[in-house]
């Protein structure tokens, strides 16, 4: 009788490890826009520091799938849970805390154009009242370095390249150290050398900071670079799934053309 | 046969009728929506205000930016406002021998409603059309999704500031052109005529009382919430990319100046019943 139940204990045990091995764990989700049904029953588990890339056409919802992990849209249906926390019941307080530990890199970088980019380095750290203009300073100095620009602190938004308003972007969103990144489609727009300069610098700060991501892309060549696991996303199913070489190698064509 | 197209008409009138009362609806329909939104919109920026965290860094560089770099506009806007309305009326009065009046009615018309009206749709046309443009462009490059997941109220930081910026601010400016105005109507009356600055500045102080302070500023306040509340709300909610930027300005300082003249309008009443 103590045996079993011991091995209840240990089964229950394994189990609840083997859940907080996942950072993020997407159950069921489901959106639509009217009546077009965008994502249908996604399932998606992601273990700690794993970077895993999102492929997809355009218009196949990708995008929508990591809004909804930031609640900046609301699924219809399905649960999602980061970090242990169940993001589609929390509410606004609650929220707020859990996106302070989530770094959201969106396509055009969305840098504040009337702030300098040492003020929008500085933005994310403002509810941080503990931290001194000095510990702020260094914090702002550290993260331009770690994306190469460590002289572009005064300058405006409007004076950057495409590729130093990415880097820049990244490094705001990576200020606050995050334990998840969410990348929406990091390389578009930018000339092959810098959109692999930028998947570089992903994986760079992926294994600096042991960080989860999730890596929303058409770029082949950056899903090559970044890529620990690939799902492709069809019809708002998931309809590949595996690493970069088995999905390079699949027997279906579509999934295949991807990679041509 | 002629029985039957007598009854098609009619049908067909009724068709016509139905329709055209349909499409009113629908007009209408969109018009009580939005009023409905923009309700909810003002009801969330009052609980926001209230409610810590307070962006008072935030405030203080849009009431910089909204009251100080609007100076030299009103400050010319004021002057030739003035300037124009004592030349203008001098004849008329001349005619009449009561050239002596000109400083009072200045006075009067100014600080009752030509300083606040014209003062706010300048302002509704400046400051407006900024705050909508700028919310919008914000809007369509995803910087006001980039605060809300950084977990900051992009609503207390963008919004809630530029209101209380724009109800501090447009009193202030108002106050400051209807000086300038006088200053404007001292150089008017003195184009034709030799009248002393002091003279002329008692004149003006004592054809004014309470009656015509009080109202004037108290209107001036709404006329900047109103401006500050319809700029946020049709530059935070722009839709359609780069095109939506240039529909929200236009829209914003189309209804704000709308908003003015309807708050003018109630306040006159309001005040007249008042004074009474």
């Amino acid at each position: 009788m103590e045996t079993k139940q011991s091995e209840i204990t240990v089964g229950l045990e394994a189990q609840n490890k083997v859940e907080s091995t996942y950072i993020v764990e997407i159950k069921n989700l489901s959106k639509s826009f009217g009546e077009n049904h965008v994502l249908k029953d996604i399932t998606i588990n992601i273990k700690k520091g794993e970077n895993l890339v999102v492929l997809g056409k355009s218009g196949s919802g990708k995008s929508v799938l990591i809004k909804c992990l930031v609640r900046l849209m609301d699924a219809d249906a399905g649960s999602i849970h980061i970090l242990g926390n169940d993001i589609t019941n929390l509410k606004a307080g609650a929220l707020n805390d859990v996106r302070k530990k989530i770094g959201f890199l969106f396509q055009s970088a969305a840098l504040y154009d009337s702030m300098t980019v040492r003020e929008n380095l500085e933005f994310p750290l403002r509810d941080f009242k503990d931290k001194t203009a000095e510990e702020i300073e260094t914090m702002v100095k550290n993260g331009l370095e770690s994306v190469g620009l460590p002289d572009a602190a005064d300058l405006m938004p409007s004076e950057l390249s495409g590729g130093m308003r990415k880097r820049i972007g990244l490094a705001r969103t990576m200020i606050l150290k995050p334990d998840l990144m969410l990348y929406d489609e990091p390389t578009t727009g930018l000339d092959p050398i810098t959109s692999k300069e930028i998947s570089k610098l992903i994986l760079e700060v992926q294994k600096k900071e042991k960080t989860t991501s999730i890596i929303i892309t058409h770029d082949i060549e950056c899903a090559r670079i970044t890529a620990n696991r690939m799902i492709i996303i069809k019809d708002g199913v998931c309809a590949a799934e595996g690493t970069y070489k088995e999905l390079e190698s699949s027997e279906d064509e579509w999934v295949r053309s991807f990679f041509e | 046969m002629s029985k039957n197209k007598s009854i098609a008409a009619i049908a067909s009138t009724e068709n016509d009728t139905t329709s055209t009362s349909l499409f009113s609806f629908h007009k209408f329909d969109g018009f009580f929506q939005e009023l409905g939104e923009l309700t909810r919109f003002a009801g969330n920026f009052f609980k926001s205000v209230i409610r810590p965290p307070y962006e008072f860094k935030e405030l203080m560089k849009q009431c910089y930016l909204i009251g100080y770099q609007s100076l030299s506009l009103v400050a010319i806007t004021g002057f030739i406002m003035g300037l124009v309305l004592t030349i203008q009326t001098r004849p008329t009065l001349a005619r009449f021998g009561a050239e002596s009046w000109i400083p009072g009615m200045i006075a009067v018309s100014i600080v009752r409603e030509i300083g606040p009206v014209i003062t706010a749709l300048i302002c509704a046309g400046k400051v407006g059309s900024g705050i909508g443009a700028e919310l919008a462009s914000m809007k369509v490059t995803e910087q006001i999704d980039a605060m809300e997941v950084s977990g900051t109220n992009p609503f207390k930081y963008i919004v809630v500031t530029r209101i209380l910026a724009t109800t501090l601010m447009i009193p202030i400016l108002v106050v400051f052109a209807d000086f300038v105005s006088f200053i404007g109507g001292y150089l008017g009356v003195n184009i034709l005529g030799d009248v002393g600055l002091r003279f002329f500045f008692t004149q003006v102080f004592d054809k004014l009382g309470y009656n015509d302070l009080l109202p004037a500023m108290l209107k001036t306040v709404f006329f900047g919430f109103s401006i500050g509340l319809v700029s946020t709300f049709k530059g935070y909610n722009a839709t359609k990319g780069t095109e939506g930027v240039g529909l929200s300005a236009n829209a914003a300082v189309v209804l704000s100046s709308l908003c003015i003249f309807i708050i003018d309008a109630i306040a006159v009443q309001l005040t007249s019943l008042l004074v009474k």
